[in-house]
């Protein structure tokens, strides 16, 4: 009992480094800092191989199928992702409210902008499966052509970003059922949010760069 | 609750129901915008397209880091950690843009 009660006291104890900064918070962010470099390589690579398909399908022009000779129109579907990022931004918005909850102490709040915030990303990744799948009945795979392989390196590492955070909040909000998030657990639900809308920025600059210019 | 405990959770209250409400809208009405001009056959041919994507996409990122992940009110050293990464690697994509052609500078 008295072991259970000492890691209970330790559960909300911070590590601060000689900045007189929470060592967590450091961490994320030189995360975050070396994810940039990671999802900037993957965007190179796409920008570099735009337009250099000598098949199709091709994102933003009609194209020709070999194998039947149709016409089939451009393969980005714009309303779709548009709707798509809607969720996302929104999920944001979910995000910074459930962790404004968490530090006022609010628990009925603090539940239910973390579960708005999960199954907003789980709606995102339910539009990315739907648009996935319909790339490989139009004839779109990873092995396609450039267009296809740097498509789907980028949006599915991006995918399985949204997928670990979808995770993340799930966990919290195991916790806050469990026993409670209050304003001792700010900075790890700081640090998940902080990873949340890294993800929506990232989705930001992949939805002007891949799916709007041409 | 100790000086650290107290800074953790000061540095977070700026920004209010208000203020989120604002950027959310905001950044949902520049999306709006992003998807419109793309439906725009005559705008999409002029040189104007691209740049007005790219600044409509950048100001939404620096909003969504400024206000929703606090990067406005918090600590230089968090800022610092993201900011120097993603110029460095925002450099590189440009450079590696310019290596391989894919844009160019015509002097004349």
């Amino acid at each position: 009992m008295a072991t259970a009660a000492l890691a209970d006291a330790h559960a909300g104890e911070h590590h601060y480094t000689s900045t007189g900064l929470n060592s967590n918070k450091i961490a994320i962010w030189a995360f975050i800092g070396s994810e940039c470099f990671f999802f900037a390589s993957l965007i190179s690579t796409y920008l570099i191989y735009k337009g250099r398909s000598v098949v199709g399908p091709f994102p933003h022009e009609a194209w020709t199928d070999p194998a039947t000779g149709k016409v089939m129109p451009a393969i980005l579907n714009i309303p779709v992702t548009s709707m798509s990022t809607f969720v996302l931004l929104m999920s944001s918005l979910f995000m910074v409210l459930a962790h404004s909850a968490v530090v006022r102490g609010d628990r009925k709040y603090s539940k239910i902008w973390l579960l708005a915030t999960a199954l907003a990303g789980a709606t995102f990744l339910g539009f990315q499966a739907f648009e996935f799948t319909s790339f490989v009945h139009e004839g779109l795979g990873l092995t396609t052509n450039l267009f296809g392989s740097t498509f789907f390196v980028l949006t599915g590492f991006h995918g399985a970003h949204v997928t670990a955070g979808v995770l993340w909040l799930v966990t919290l909000l195991f916790i806050d059922y469990k026993r409670g998030l209050g304003p001792r657990d700010t900075i790890n639900v700081d640090i998940c949010a902080l990873y949340w809308h890294f993800v929506d920025v990232v989705w930001i600059a992949i939805f002007a760069l891949v799916y709007l210019i041409r | 609750m100790s000086d650290h405990a107290k800074l953790d959770s000061e540095d977070q209250t700026h920004v209010d129901w208000g203020t989120y409400k604002w950027v959310a809208l905001i950044l949902f009405v520049m999306t709006v915008v992003e998807v419109w001009v793309y439906y725009i056959p005559a705008f999409v041919a002029t040189p104007w397209f691209v740049p007005t994507i790219l600044i409509l996409g950048a100001i939404k990122f620096a909003i969504v880091v400024m206000f929703y992940m606090h990067l406005k009110y918090d600590y230089k050293l968090f800022r610092a950690l993201f900011v120097g990464p993603l110029t460095i690697a925002v450099l590189i994509l440009i450079s590696l843009l310019f290596l391989f052609g894919k844009v160019a500078i015509h002097f004349s």
